[in-house]
């Protein structure tokens, strides 16, 4: 089974987010960028069936030069091979026109990607994937099993969870529960050792246009103090969810 | 030329999401001097959704589709897109809605723009704002093909009641065995009791609820106010609650009326997830705790002496308004 991970290389959750340029850029100064975490539990999942199941795995991201360490920290991980689309990630449709013919002129069998980036939200790479490519699609995945040309997957829905049953091709994407927090890997030296051997390809990208593009940012406006009620009297508190904010 | 709405429903009864992304969807065919058509799939009443500006309700009634299924959903609403001539295409944020919208998107050839949170600002060009960075901040983009598709945030444009006539009409999309490629073998919904997707209210327990046995405290608030459970990151990871229930950057956004966290410090990746929230109520005993910057209401105090009482209070509060 060839299995490709595609990986976005975000800000670290606990990065501050400012603009610059007139609020059009998103500031990088200071912001220290992961592999997407919706991404890395789609990675060591795909770890496993590497291990277990003799799965050859490769990553990809659509980025430039300054995206490269995130990739060499997946080849770290474990992961056999990375790509590079050699191009600005200007809107979802784009990234998934450019995965959709890495993933055709690779011949991959199970595409693994987050269910969203933790920067731009969209969570629509995964599924355009899929529908440009003809392969199969589950969303919000929380486990996947393959067995030869078969895949059993769980997606989490509103309120609960539903197993389906599909073939490969398959594009998913993924979240926490394909693997659990303590699953994850910190590369160790050897990792990172090997993953300076390993090959990282650039490719240009394929001629497509983007179908939306961002002109401004802007951040909530500041809240207003909080009031503080006593804790011996709670009953100020329901007054006031229900006189004031009129929530209850 | 209408604007085109698809409507959820849950065992033939539409859900509130559903009726919000009908109000947004008449503001929209306001901008642009149209009328809504709304497409509902094995769903409640046409009246129902006239009420919030729908005129026109196609109606598919399907055994095959009694199960949600993303590609099916996704050509039938297409389908229905064509047939109207639908230039602009409103969903909501649903897990659903968000599994089908972006093979809808490659379907239509059109600009998705999802986690919609206002009317656009323009429609030529057509701009939308949306969600950013985990509720961390805004974006106006424009969509540029000449299909829109707007995913609408939960709560963020609420309720309009908008009287209108609205005309009952079957469609009967065809659909073909690749459409079903992908199989539902097992459902498993808990029943009966709110989810963090649905709640208006959302009770929230952190670590300093001390063990998983103690998370009656949370549950008996939440039954209280007719609310969903949820928890912070740490709690899921250490297993207390199930990952369903964590709430944050990488867990669950929560988007609800009334959110009380309780023993939850704050962290920014927690407060990203929950900031669509309307109105958030912290209870601490940690004053320094970064969670009461966020906060509308705060209580300084050990969660169990301040819990109990509360739901004392608010017993006595639903006697008196009942």
């Amino acid at each position: 089974m060839k299995i490709l991970v595609c990986i976005s290389h975000v800000p670290d959750t606990t990065s501050k987010i400012n603009f610059t340029n007139n609020d059009t850029q998103f500031d990088t100064n200071g912001v220290q960028f992961v592999i997407n975490p919706n991404d890395e539990f789609g990675l060591t999942r795909a770890m496993w069936f590497k291990e277990k199941q003799g799965a050859t795995v490769h990553v990809v991201n659509v980025g430039g030069p300054e995206t490269e360490p995130t990739l060499r920290k997946a080849l770290a991980i474990g992961a056999d091979e990375a790509i590079r689309v050699n191009a600005n990630p200007t809107d979802g449709f784009f990234v998934a026109k450019q995965l959709a013919k890495v993933m055709q002129d690779g011949g991959y069998d199970l595409v693994i990607a987050g269910r969203e980036s933790i920067d731009y939200n969209g969570g629509m790479v995964p599924g355009m994937i899929a529908a440009l490519t003809g392969a199969n699609f589950v969303n919000t995945c929380i486990s996947l099993e393959v067995e030869g040309s078969n895949a059993k997957a769980i997606r989490e829905i509103d309120g609960g969870k539903e197993t389906l049953s599909t073939t490969l091709p398959l594009v998913i994407g993924g979240q926490k529960g394909l693997v659990e927090e303590s699953d994850l890997r910190i590369p160790n030296m050897r990792g990172i050792m090997m993953a300076r051997q390993k090959p990282l390809k650039v490719v240009e990208p394929a001629a497509a246009d983007n179908a939306s593009q961002v002109s401004s940012f802007e951040k909530p406006a500041p809240k207003g103090a909080v009031k503080m009620v006593d804790p011996e009297n709670v009953e100020e508190l329901v007054n006031l969810l229900h006189n004031e904010a009129k929530v209850i | 030329m209408s604007v085109l709405v698809y409507t959820e429903s849950e065992q033939g009864k539409f859900k509130k999401i559903a009726l919000e992304a009908v109000s947004y969807a008449k503001g929209v065919a306001d901008m642009l001097g149209t009328t809504v058509t709304a497409i509902s799939i094995n769903g409640g009443d046409a009246s129902e959704l006239g009420a919030y500006g729908a005129s026109k309700v196609l109606q598919v009634s399907d055994d095959k589709l009694a199960q949600f299924n993303a590609k099916a959903y996704a050509d039938a609403i297409t389908q229905a897109a064509q047939n109207e001539s639908a230039k602009v295409v409103i969903i909501s944020s649903s897990a659903n809605a968000k599994f089908l919208a972006p093979l809808l998107a490659i379907q239509l050839n059109a600009a998705y723009g999802p986690n919609v949170v206002a009317l656009p600002e323009g429609t030529s060009p057509f701009v939308v704002k949306s969600n950013v960075f985990t509720n961390k901040a805004f974006a106006k983009t424009e969509l540029k093909s000449d299909i829109k598709l707007i995913g609408l945030s939960k709560n963020a444009y609420g309720l309009k009641e908008n009287p209108t006539s609205a005309a009952a009409e079957s469609f009967s999309p065809s659909l073909n065995d690749a459409d079903f490629s992908v199989k539902v073998e097992a459902v498993d919904r808990v029943t009966g009791k709110a989810t963090i997707a649905d709640a208006e209210i959302v009770v929230s327990g952190g670590r300093g609820l001390k063990g998983p046995e103690n998370w009656g405290l949370i549950e008996d608030l939440a039954e209280v106010l007719g609310a969903a459970t949820a928890c912070s990151k740490p709690v899921s990871d250490m297993g207390w609650r199930p990952h369903s229930e964590h709430v944050g950057q990488t867990g669950k956004p929560v988007a609800s009326n009334l959110y009380i966290a309780v023993g939850i410090s704050g962290a920014i990746q927690h407060l990203a997830g929950i900031n669509s929230s309307k109105v958030k109520v912290v209870i601490n005993n940690d004053a320094e705790a970064p969670f009461f910057k966020a906060a509308d209401y705060g209580i300084v105090g050990d969660a169990f002496e301040v819990v109990p009482k509360l739901i004392e209070k608010l017993k006595e509060f639903k006697a008196n308004n009942a």
